[in-house]
């Protein structure tokens, strides 16, 4: 009977094509408007490393003033200071363990014709590349003696080593950053993780780097930060080794720890040395060290912003004026087709039956609206892109999961705004449609 | 077959009540071919409503088959409609958009028939009323007398015990109403129980038994149908 109803579901939806058609323009408007919004929100907090977010941990110490407390308590700053950053990495007590910072170079192309240009530039450490799952086009990553030996070596973005090289296999030639040869070790595939989570303090939706370089090089070359730097109290000093032993914190630290054994173990390790650190004078807040994993920092940072909650509630609240006007229109339709329904239920058709058929053409009526709905999304995301270009360039994309939710979204709305229209064609007095005198 | 005993029919509008049937009883048997006749606002109507379980009724007995149908759930008296009860109305009612072969589909489906014995049922019947060849025509596409054959067709398909005809020719000439009648006639004489509401005392003199209904009961006054066929000639 399935098919049967769809095939009178279509004849209906053809004997009133105007109707049908405001029904499913109804639909289609709600399901784009709300879509729009909902993609863009499902982007912003899907997790972006799923298959080890709960391995990957965002490292906290709060070495902040006694004095600033926030409402809601204490809560210790969201990056880490040089100093305990170098202590975390030599003491290793991780898996894996990244200290990392955002910096700007200057590249200066080997073409006499090429003009240099910057690049933004992640400072790391060797595990930065296997921790975080980065893609390879040619190479690797650098190993742990580059960073103790400060070897100048560099991974290229795909998109750089386009620009630089054509798209060659790069790997062993150099570039030249900041009036210094870099050798190339290896050029990554496309790599944009959204949200980009190792490194939300500088906006969780931005370009990934465009080259990575060693950490310790980039102190050592003193290369300019380009990332937040916070400080409570000022450096002792003018100069960069001051500024490095200060309490201003500006690089993001993260831990891999695999079982909730390693975790725990750690957090002992962290508190053991701010501990240590409390007895040389620092740290001067009671013990306060956090370990986040990636979907809870993504959460603490408020990534997907409250403004972007009340647009999704909004975006829902118009879905629902349109299905307030399907609602009406499909009551228009059905109750037109009174005679027809009377017919069936003297030739016998029960009440379920009628009310089955009657929901099916609601839902066709849906995956219409749903179709045409998916394409006013992809009008509403292109808007969205135009209006504000490279900030949200990562969160107007429509995947197979968005556009199932429109379809199932549509077509829920359409079986929802129908069931009244429904039951009240169920409920037609046969006899006084059908003239027998 | 069909026994009503004191069925008594009360329709409420507002304050103002009117009783459509009083105290209506009628005993049809099996293989009868009745026609209802009466004037307007008599209670043919609603008689013909309530035997087809169309409508129900304050108070009285029915019986269909020996069976009590007061106490029918919805789909029980659906399903009693499909397999018992044919209809033929004054207005043919056919679904336009659907060809003659899908109209006469309609009852089938809700008996859940497979395609094969719909197939076989629906050429049969479309081959005893004659259309058998524009069985994919649409009902605009014929005559008013051949868009009551298909109905008669569509009433026919699920091999109903009864059928309930309201004035199945009235919208039809002297010409296709003959030939109309004379069909009904030819189902009747294969076994099918008929009541047919009709104005027309020559058509009504058609069936074997003729009921006069007048004020919502059945009248003793039979009328002599063929003076009153000569006055309406």
């Amino acid at each position: 009977m399935f098919a049967y109803y769809l095939k009178l579901g279509w004849l209906s939806i053809r004997r009133n094509p105007l109707l049908s058609a405001l029904m499913i323009a109804a639909i289609a408007i709600g399901i784009g408007a709300s879509m729009t919004i909902i993609t863009v929100n499902y982007i912003m907090s899907s997790n972006p490393i799923p298959h080890k977010s709960d391995q990957l941990f965002y490292v906290q110490l709060d070495n902040w003033d006694p004095n600033n407390q926030e409402e809601d308590g204490y809560e210790p700053p969201d990056q880490v200071t040089y100093l305990d950053a170098m202590a975390l990495m030599k003491a290793g007590k991780a898996y894996r363990q990244v200290a990392s910072n955002r910096s700007g170079l200057v590249l200066e192309p080997q073409g006499e014709d090429e003009r240099p240009f910057t690049v933004n530039t992640r400072d790391t450490w060797a595990d930065f590349f296997p921790m975080f799952d980065l893609p390879f086009l040619y190479g690797s990553g650098w190993d742990d003696a580059a960073d103790q030996n400060l070897d100048r070596v560099v991974v290229l973005s795909r998109v750089i080593n386009e620009r630089v090289f054509g798209g060659e296999n790069s790997v062993g030639r150099s570039v030249r950053l900041n009036g210094m040869d870099f050798k190339v070790v290896g050029v990554l595939d496309e790599f944009q993780p959204v949200p980009k989570f190792y490194d939300v303090t500088n906006g969780a939706f931005e370009e990934a780097e465009e080259i990575f370089i060693p950490f310790n090089v980039a102190v050592e070359y003193q290369f300019p930060r380009n990332g937040n730097t916070n400080c409570w109290k000022m450096p002792e000093g003018d100069d960069n080794d001051a500024f490095l032993n200060s309490e201003c914190v500006w690089i993001q630290f993260w831990a891999e720890l695999r079982n909730e054994t390693e975790k725990q173990d750690y957090m002992d390790f962290l508190n053991a040395y701010v501990n240590e650190q409390k007895a040389l004078g620092r740290f001067p807040r009671a013990l306060n060290n956090r370990l986040s994993d990636v979907m809870e920092w993504m959460e603490n940072q408020k990534v997907v912003e409250d403004d972007a909650q009340v647009m999704l509630g909004l975006a829902l609240l118009f879905l629902v004026v349109c299905l307030l006007n399907t609602i009406g229109l499909l009551l228009a339709k059905f109750m037109g087709k009174s005679t027809d329904i009377s017919l069936r239920r003297a030739l016998g058709a029960s009440r379920s039956s009628l009310f089955v058929q009657h929901m099916i053409e609601s839902g066709l009526i849906g995956l219409a609206g749903g179709i045409l709905g998916l394409g006013l999304t992809w009008l509403g995301l292109r808007g969205i892109e135009m209006l504000f270009e490279d900030i949200v360039k990562n969160l107007v994309n429509l995947d197979w999961v968005m556009v199932l939710t429109a379809i199932c979204l549509a077509i829920a709305s359409a079986l929802l705004a129908g069931l009244y229209p429904t039951w009240r064609a169920c409920h037609i007095a046969p006899a006084s449609q059908l003239k027998i005198q | 077959m069909l026994s009503m005993q004191n069925i008594s029919k009360v329709y409420r509008a507002g304050l103002v009540e009117t009783h459509a049937l009083r105290d209506f009883s009628l005993e049809v048997r099996e293989g009868e071919f009745i026609s209802v006749t009466g004037p307007s606002g008599s209670g043919k109507t609603t008689f013909l409503n309530i035997a087809g379980l169309l409508e129900s009724f304050n108070s009285g007995r029915y019986e269909l088959d020996g069976r009590d149908v007061s106490a029918l759930s919805d789909s029980e008296s659906s399903k009693v409609r499909n397999e018992k009860i044919g209809f033929i109305f004054q207005s043919f009612n056919l679904i336009p958009d659907l060809n003659l072969f899908d109209n006469v589909d309609v009852p089938l489906r809700y008996r859940g028939f497979n395609a094969a014995e719909r197939k076989r049922r629906i050429e049969k019947v479309l081959e005893t009323v004659g259309l058998a060849a524009r069985m994919k025509h649409l009902p605009s596409q014929l005559s008013g007398g051949q868009q009551q054959r298909v109905a008669i067709a569509r009433a026919l398909a699920g091999e109903p015990r009864f059928l309930l005809a309201d004035e199945p020719t009235g919208n039809l000439d002297s010409h296709m109403a003959m030939s109309v009648m004379e069909l009904i006639a030819e189902i009747n004489r294969n076994g099918t129980t008929i009541i047919m509401v009709t104005h027309d005392p020559a058509l009504a003199e058609l069936a074997r038994r003729n009921v006069h209904i007048l004020d919502g009961r059945v009248s003793n006054s039979v009328p002599d149908l063929k003076l009153a066929h000569a006055v309406s000639t």
